[in-house]
């Protein structure tokens, strides 16, 4: 028997990429996850090889060289596929995703379309002051939780390395700080919080508009301090803004709660605005609060590669990028892909019903580790072995921290990366011959 | 096997100027004789043959470039690449992508560049990057000038324990990072801006160790001649970009006096000032000193008219330069060790200030005058793209096309400058000086900068013509590793090349009690910090001196 | 049959993630995306049944939901994302590649 103890392990479950699990491991099964939440345990303990999806082609078991050359038939006789997910593997097999797509002049897009892709086009309108984790636990003083609830989504967060952390210059950790949520309704995180403001959906726009005027000092004509702004009175609002010019190194944390809610980049754009223009008076920072755990990774890969971070398109043999015509929902809507390759995400759970339901219609490819909503009617299913689990490679924590994640049990499947580079030299292939 | 046979070849460091020269190639290197002469020829009749360019300062690769590609667009749609069948597709004009960007160095004859602000912590990005982008020996400098331990151990009061724990953090951080050289960047002043406080100089004592900038260049000057490493100190000093900066420069550069250090971007601190508090050329003063100060190197970071994207990681600076344009702003703060700020720009021939700018270099060009001391630079893509050489070489090889530019500058530039007195023009040995024999020396890489014997096969063959711009834009041929990777300026092939590192000797550990520092403050665990070796695809270890 | 109209926001849930990770064929995880939060003051107007379930209707589709009452702003009801949640979206993005996944206008009706 051998049991094996792994140290400073990184989670691949969301854009918090701790790492410092401890796994223990005995006969190449895991068996003990330490340093770890919920979610991340369930991840590590789930997606082990006797979990693995089956290797299929339409239903019947097949052999990995019949799997590729299946996927590589379809991939080839489209006209135009699309390569969709890729935010829960690593950089490394992203990298080879667009290739595969310059390949077959293909569409590439990843999940952060439609989760934070809103907060990346908002970037791209007025930029953005952000900082790493550690400067969040090391410096800041007040911390602003916008639209997020890092508790259930992201539940280490807080005491790794945001409200609780004991830092440098804020030694006390929880003490140390000033909190404050801004949500439609009281969450786990806002319970964590000195100052809670519960705020009518869809109102966010027009609160920030009301922040950045009370920050310039601008008249606010028509409201007095009583005078509801998403149903949190004015002089609430005025205080906030006391807090953050007061401050000495803020920090927003900001979630879909906002990227997704009505004004979606609009929303960003404006607080992003807000934390500029609060730099002229004190250090103010926003850091979007990324899901799966490489999505932003898939952005990064994308973004070296094409110039682009997501909703990319190889029709014409160069990438061309625009959200909304290229995005992922956008181009299921309105069925103009003929075939889809859909790697580590499950878009049958995160897509809307029509979306769904066309990408059943297609020749659909999957590759995950484990069974998904899709794995029912993809026509051809390839299992891998997990990212962090039974392989290693690059993911980019939600600040841009790059970290490898470790192998730690051999898997009976290839990785991602592999299965890609495989599809890609027989699509290469058939296009040369 | 390869010859190039009938070239007027320019090889100044072995002291050959436009000589018909054969030049022998084997095994990716240049030899004295084949074993087989029936191999492939080259006939480079007509033709100026050179080693490969060598970038001494660029941002290439790495979180901030990728940051700046990310958030603008509108810089990559009207500039792309198709795929071919050998070479991949990319967009971009001053951030191209990195295929692209692997590319558009090799079409100019560029084979080796170096990626020129890294932070420790995010080093595995610029590496990652580095191995998609093709064509180039590369690497990375390591970010220091704001670095926690750093300042810290420089405020310690035992004088040898200091010295020593010195050595170990840097070499611990070149090593972790798999950097070159390194880095400095506003000393202190990064260190300050987070702590909203103003901008630094030589003697601001800045939080929270009360130690100066001038201790932070100092003490790491003398370790990096200490180590022996083949770069000298990578230095952005203080006041970037500030009118009168120039007194700043002088005062560090003679602070600096008998160390190895290299004054990067020397352009943006050549900034006088008039009575009324105007911008005007202190070139003269800067070039005077570095001409009686052969030990030390700069590039210029040449501006070039149209647009440019400004990254770096003296925040401050970037930050001003956001208030002052008014365009869209990142700023990244690292902990522990830096911060970042990129700001799109552009220059116009018409705007003084920018046209001031453009003079200052070329001055600095032209009155520095051994060109040893001197490297081709636009600190890409701060002060333009690298893909405007050919137009800054026509523009220092021929004084009338200099002068015709000058002439649709502001009206008001020459009152401010000198540019349109100097009558000096480079000659093509210069040119091979500037942009690759001078630099392989700055660098201390023996095997490039040249073409004698046992020098790596990285060769830019150019056509003859008078305009030096088209004559530099489309080189005939370009080998990398002895292999054809241009021809007419046109990329026909496409590998990875090398990545340079170094391995100074002794502890390469963080001391104990920076370890207990290193969990208690850094936001990842220690023993995932340092890049692993799987990042690097071929790497080369260059020996210190 | 009571009745109720509101705004749908889809979430996410640390159960839901948890659930996720086991297989989303779980019996954990249906119960988790089929569970509507709603304020308790709407609960109670309701007249929920004995298994608190109800009819959630969008203006794309209606589903089956079992309701939970929790602390939280009327007319406001929370459904984690997932393959019941997405039926009651439209497919609308306004030319942003991003569904209306939060204030949804719907209405909920007790199943008796």
């Amino acid at each position: 028997m051998t049991v094996s103890l792994h140290q400073d392990v990184v989670c691949a479950f969301c854009g918090s990429l701790c790492d410092d699990l401890e796994v223990e491991v005995e006969n190449n099964e895991i068996k003990k996850v330490k340093n770890v939440c919920a979610i991340g345990r369930n991840k590590i303990m789930h997606q082990q090889p006797h979990n693995m999806a089956p290797l299929r082609v339409n239903g019947k078991e097949c052999s990995l060289d019949d799997a590729y050359n299946e996927a590589a038939r379809i991939l080839t006789e489209a006209k135009a596929p699309i390569i969709y997910g890729l935010s829960s593997t690593t950089a490394e097999a992203n990298s080879e995703a667009v290739e595969l797509a310059e390949l077959l002049n293909a569409a590439i897009d990843n999940p952060s379309s439609y989760c934070h892709g809103p907060g990346v086009l908002a970037r791209q309108h007025v930029g953005m002051s952000t900082c790493t984790l550690g400067e969040v636990k090391n410096r800041a003083d007040l911390i602003v939780i916008w639209g997020a609830n890092p508790m259930e989504s992201h539940p280490r967060h807080f005491n790794q390395y945001s409200v609780m952390a004991k830092g440098m210059y804020v030694p006390d950790g929880r003490k140390g700080r000033k909190v404050v949520a801004i949500d439609v309704r009281p969450t786990m995180s806002s319970k964590n919080a000195d100052i809670f403001l519960q705020i009518t959906p869809g109102s966010d726009f027009e609160i920030i508009n009301v922040l950045r005027s009370l920050a310039k000092n601008l008249k606010l004509e028509g409201l007095t301090d009583e005078s509801l702004v998403g149903g949190v009175p004015l002089a609430n609002w005025r205080e906030l803004v006391e807090m953050m010019k007061a401050s000495h190194y803020g920090v927003v944390l900001f979630g879909i709660g906002l990227t997704q809610s009505r004004g979606k980049d609009l929303n960003i754009e404006h607080i992003l605005s807000l934390v500029d223009e609060l730099n002229r008076y004190t250090r103010f920072y926003a850091i979007p609060m990324r899901g799966h755990a490489n999505v932003n990774g898939s952005n990064q890969v994308l973004v070296w590669r094409t110039g682009f971070p997501l909703a990319v398109n190889f029709y014409r043999g160069y990438p061309r990028f625009n959200p909304g015509e290229f995005s992922v929902f956008d181009m299921l809507i309105r069925k103009e892909v003929d075939a889809a390759v859909i790697i580590a995400t499950d878009p049958a759970a995160h897509l809307p019903q029509a979306a769904v339901k066309y990408l059943q219609s297609i020749p659909t490819i999957l590759i995950d580790p484990i069974e998904n909503l899709v794995t029912p009617w993809a026509n051809v299913v390839i299992p891998v072995a997990p990212a962090g689990i039974g392989t290693e490679g690059t993911y980019y924590r939600m600040d841009n921290v790059p970290l490898r994640l470790k192998k730690i049990i051999d898997f009976p499947c290839p990785s991602d990366y592999e299965v890609l580079h495989a599809i890609k030299e027989r699509v290469s292939h058939v296009k040369n011959s | 096997m390869l010859k190039i046979v009938n070239g007027q070849v320019y090889d100044p460091i072995n002291g050959v100027i436009g000589e018909g020269q054969e030049l022998l190639i084997d095994n990716g290197k240049i030899v004295d004789s084949l074993s087989d002469e029936n191999c492939q020829i080259i006939d480079a009749s007509g033709c100026v043959v050179m080693p490969g360019g060598i970038e001494i300062h660029s941002h290439i690769a790495g979180p901030k470039v990728n940051s700046a590609r990310s958030m603008c667009p509108e810089d990559h749609y009207d500039h792309f690449m198709i795929k071919t069948q050998k070479t991949r597709s990319g967009t971009g004009y001053t951030i191209p992508s990195t295929y692209m960007t692997g590319y558009q160095y090799s079409r100019l004859g560029y084979t080796t560049a170096f990626e020129a602000a890294v932070p420790a912590l995010e080093a595995r990005h610029a590496h990652e990057e580095l191995k998609e982008t093709p064509l180039l020996d590369s690497g990375i400098y390591t970010l220091m000038g704001n670095n926690y331990m750093i300042m810290k151990i420089l405020s310690e009061k035992d004088e040898v324990g200091r010295r020593e724990r010195l050595h170990d953090v840097v070499r611990w951080l070149l090593t972790s990072s798999k950097g070159y050289a390194v880095k400095v960047v506003n000393p202190g002043g990064v260190e300050n801006w987070k702590w909203n406080n103003g901008s630094v100089d030589l003697d601001t004592p800045v939080a929270p160790f009360r130690i100066t900038p001038r201790n932070i260049m100092i003490g790491l000057a003398e370790t990096v001649k200490e180590l022996k490493l083949p770069h000298g100190l990578h230095l952005h000093a203080n006041r970037l970009g500030e009118t009168g900066n120039f007194v700043t420069t002088l005062e560090t550069m003679k602070a600096l006096e008998g160390y190895p250090v290299h004054f990067t971007h020397l352009q943006f601190y050549s900034y006088g000032l008039t009575n009324k508090g105007a911008l005007r050329s202190a070139a003269r003063e800067i070039a005077e000193y570095l001409n009686t100060h052969p030990e030390f190197t700069c590039d210029v970071g040449q501006i070039v008219f149209g647009p440019a994207t400004t990254m770096t990681a003296d925040s401050p600076m970037q930050f001003r330069l956001h208030q002052l344009t008014g365009n869209k702003w990142i700023n990244a703060d690292v902990e522990m060790e830096t911060g970042a700020g990129i700001v799109p720009m552009m220059y116009k021939p018409s705007v003084l200030f920018n046209a001031i700018q453009w003079c200052i270099g070329l001055e600095l060009l032209l009155l520095i005058k051994d060109p040893w001391q001197i490297v081709l630079t636009t600190d890409h893509p701060n002060a333009g793209p690298f893909t405007s050489y050919p137009q800054i070489i026509r523009l220092l090889m021929d004084s009338d096309y200099r002068n015709s530019i000058i002439d649709q500058l502001h009206p008001k530039t020459t009152q401010f400058t000198n540019l349109k007195e100097l009558k000096r023009e480079y000659t093509l040995e210069e040119i091979a000086i500037i942009t690759r024999s001078a630099p392989a020396k700055a660098l201390g890489l023996t095997k490039k900068g040249h073409l004698g014997v046992g020098a790596e096969a990285d060769i830019a063959i150019y056509k003859m013509l008078k305009n030096k711009e088209r004559m530099f834009d489309s080189p005939a041929y370009v080998l990398k590793n002895g292999k054809i990777v241009v021809r007419d300026g046109i990329v026909i092939d496409s590998f990875a090349g090398r990545r340079l590192i170094v391995e100074p000797d002794g502890s390469k550990c963080l001391p104990p009690d920076l370890v207990k520092d290193f969990a208690s403050y850094y936001s990842v665990a220690l023993s995932n910090f340092a890049v692993q070796d799987e990042y690097l695809l071929h790497p080369e270890v260059i020996p210190c001196i | 049959m009571n009745s109720i109209e509101g705004l749908l926001i889809t979430v996410r849930t640390g159960r839901q993630g948890a659930a996720m990770e086991k297989g989303k064929f779980s019996a954990e995880y249906i119960k988790e995306i089929s569970t509507l939060v709603i304020n308790p003051e709407d609960f109670s107007s309701l007249g929920l049944g004995s298994e608190k379930k109800a009819i959630l209707k969008s203006h794309s589709a209606e589903i089956t939901v079992t309701c939970q009452s929790v602390e939280g702003p009327k007319g406001i009801f929370f459904l984690p994302l997932g393959p019941l949640a997405n039926m009651v979206i439209d497919g609308e993005t306004n030319g942003t590649g991003v569904p209306n996944y939060k204030g949804i206008p719907v209405s909920v009706t007790a199943v008796k």
